[in-house]
């Protein structure tokens, strides 16, 4: 497949479970293909950028390809998903990591407590703080699927939030970079939306 | 899961044929279900892994998070389920034979991504730790109080428990709450309550009284006795916060 035949590209970072961002974007009728090359990734329509796992290890394997410096250039719509996200800011408190460096902030270990444990997983309600693109015919409110251990704190850049004790960032966006918390691969007919949503955002190519 | 289909049994033995896989996982799908677990229950006895084909064709459906157990025993083994679609992957028997296990899987693909499950029995001797048990032949005492064996499988990773009291198991007379009380005392990590629920009041009880973070049933479910839609609707009566 060339990349002039697909709607987006998902970034390889050595996550395990591509697959189901695979089949959400099938289900869409979506055309994506998995790489790790710095140019497949530059000429891209669209990037998704997930991520299961560490951020040390996540930024040690784009660092091998590249795409570590390849990324921050983009000027095509990306989207970072749950750890994904955490990679566009400054830094993550996983391991004390560099990441990217799109996103002004560091991501920082979330804190456990009475009926609040950790890792927050769940459905939990979105709230939007301004209009974006992402959130189109959303409402205020929907419910959306977390599975994390660190989140971003609610910056200049938040679109939208959440709270798992402490208020978090859900949504973000600088420029033509941003980022869901939630799976929005998991997350029922909000989290398709969402998706839908980012395949709309026209491409500057 | 055996062979293929969905079974169900009550308390790990007589398992009856409820349906297919992937009808079922559309069905509780279209109902609103938060989430749905796959324990292909005859893998760890049978001493093989939990089989990928039938992974790959949830996940093609399914757009809620799904959590797969069955014989995980290594590290390939957990990749290759998550690489098929599923969003964790859970471990009963094998971390019990090899608790080192959750270590190593806690730090491949972060602690968010593994549940740890324990088939737990009252006995006179207090809570105890069952393994085997999709065999009712091969079922045993591992040797563990499950108090500690919380406590030991979240200092090394684990995201998540779900405890399953056995006694309860299948019998619909309600969560064993004292139980999940008492492992909600020492686990900071969500805790899934599992075994019993045979009526919406005790979904009600065991958010409100042993503090589970949320609840698994099977029986009531695939007997169509309680409606996902229905039992939702009168958490949210009851002030649970639950996703519509």
């Amino acid at each position: 497949m060339t990349t002039g035949d697909i709607d987006v590209v998902i970034v390889d970072s050595g996550g395990a479970n591509l697959a189901s961002l695979q089949f959400a974007l099938e289900r869409l009728g979506a055309r994506s293909a998995v790489s790790s090359d710095a140019d497949t990734v530059r000429r891209a329509p669209r990037v998704l950028l997930p991520g299961v796992g560490s951020a040390q290890d996540a930024m040690s394997r784009l660092r091998a390809t590249g795409l570590d410096r390849v990324l921050p250039q983009l000027r095509q719509p990306v989207l970072g998903i749950c750890l994904g996200m955490q990679l566009l800011y400054e830094r993550s408190g996983e391991g004390d990591t560099p990441c990217l460096g799109i996103v002004p902030a560091s991501v920082q270990r979330l804190v456990p407590a009475r009926g609040l444990p950790v890792p927050h997983m769940g459905w939990n309600k979105v709230h939007p703080r301004c209009a974006d693109p992402l959130l189109e015919g959303l409402v205020d409110g929907e419910y959306l699927y977390f599975v994390h251990g660190y989140a971003a704190p609610v910056t200049a850049d938040a679109v939208a939030v959440t709270e798992h004790g402490a208020a978090f960032t859900a949504v973000v966006r600088r420029r033509n970079f941003s980022g869901t918390q939630f799976h929005p691969e998991r997350s029922g007919s909000a989290g398709a939306r969402i998706l839908d949503n980012f395949l709309r955002q026209a491409t500057c190519s | 899961m055996r062979d293929g289909q969905v079974v169900k049994g009550v308390r790990f033995r007589g398992h009856a044929i409820v349906g297919g896989i992937l009808e079922l996982a559309a069905r509780y799908r279209d109902e609103g279900a938060d989430e749905l677990v796959f324990y292909d229950i005859t893998a760890s006895p049978e001493g093989r892994s939990v089989d990928r084909g039938w992974v790959r064709r949830v996940a093609a459906v399914l757009d809620i998070p799904f959590c797969v157990a069955g014989g995980i025993t290594s590290v390939a083994a957990a990749e290759a389920v998550l690489a098929a679609g599923a969003e964790k992957i859970s471990v009963n028997s094998p971390a019990l034979a090899d608790p080192a296990l959750i270590d190593r899987l806690a730090a491949r693909f972060g602690s968010q991504c593994v549940v740890v499950g324990i088939d737990s029995e009252t006995t006179e001797r207090g809570y105890r730790v069952h393994a085997l048990t999709g065999d009712p032949d091969q079922a045993r005492d591992s040797g563990r109080e499950t108090l500690a064996w919380v406590r030991e499988a979240q200092d090394r990773g684990a995201g998540e428990i779900v405890l399953n009291c056995m006694a309860s198991d299948g019998v619909r007379r309600g969560y064993d709450l004292a139980q999940l009380a008492a492992v909600r005392a020492v686990c900071q990590v969500p805790l899934v309550a599992s075994g019993g629920a045979g009526a919406i009041q005790h979904f009600e009880a065991v958010f409100r009284e042993a503090g589970a973070d949320a609840a698994l049933a099977a029986s009531v479910f695939h007997s169509g006795t309680i409606g996902i839609g229905e039992l939702k609707a009168a958490l949210a009566r009851a002030g649970v916060e639950v996703r519509p």
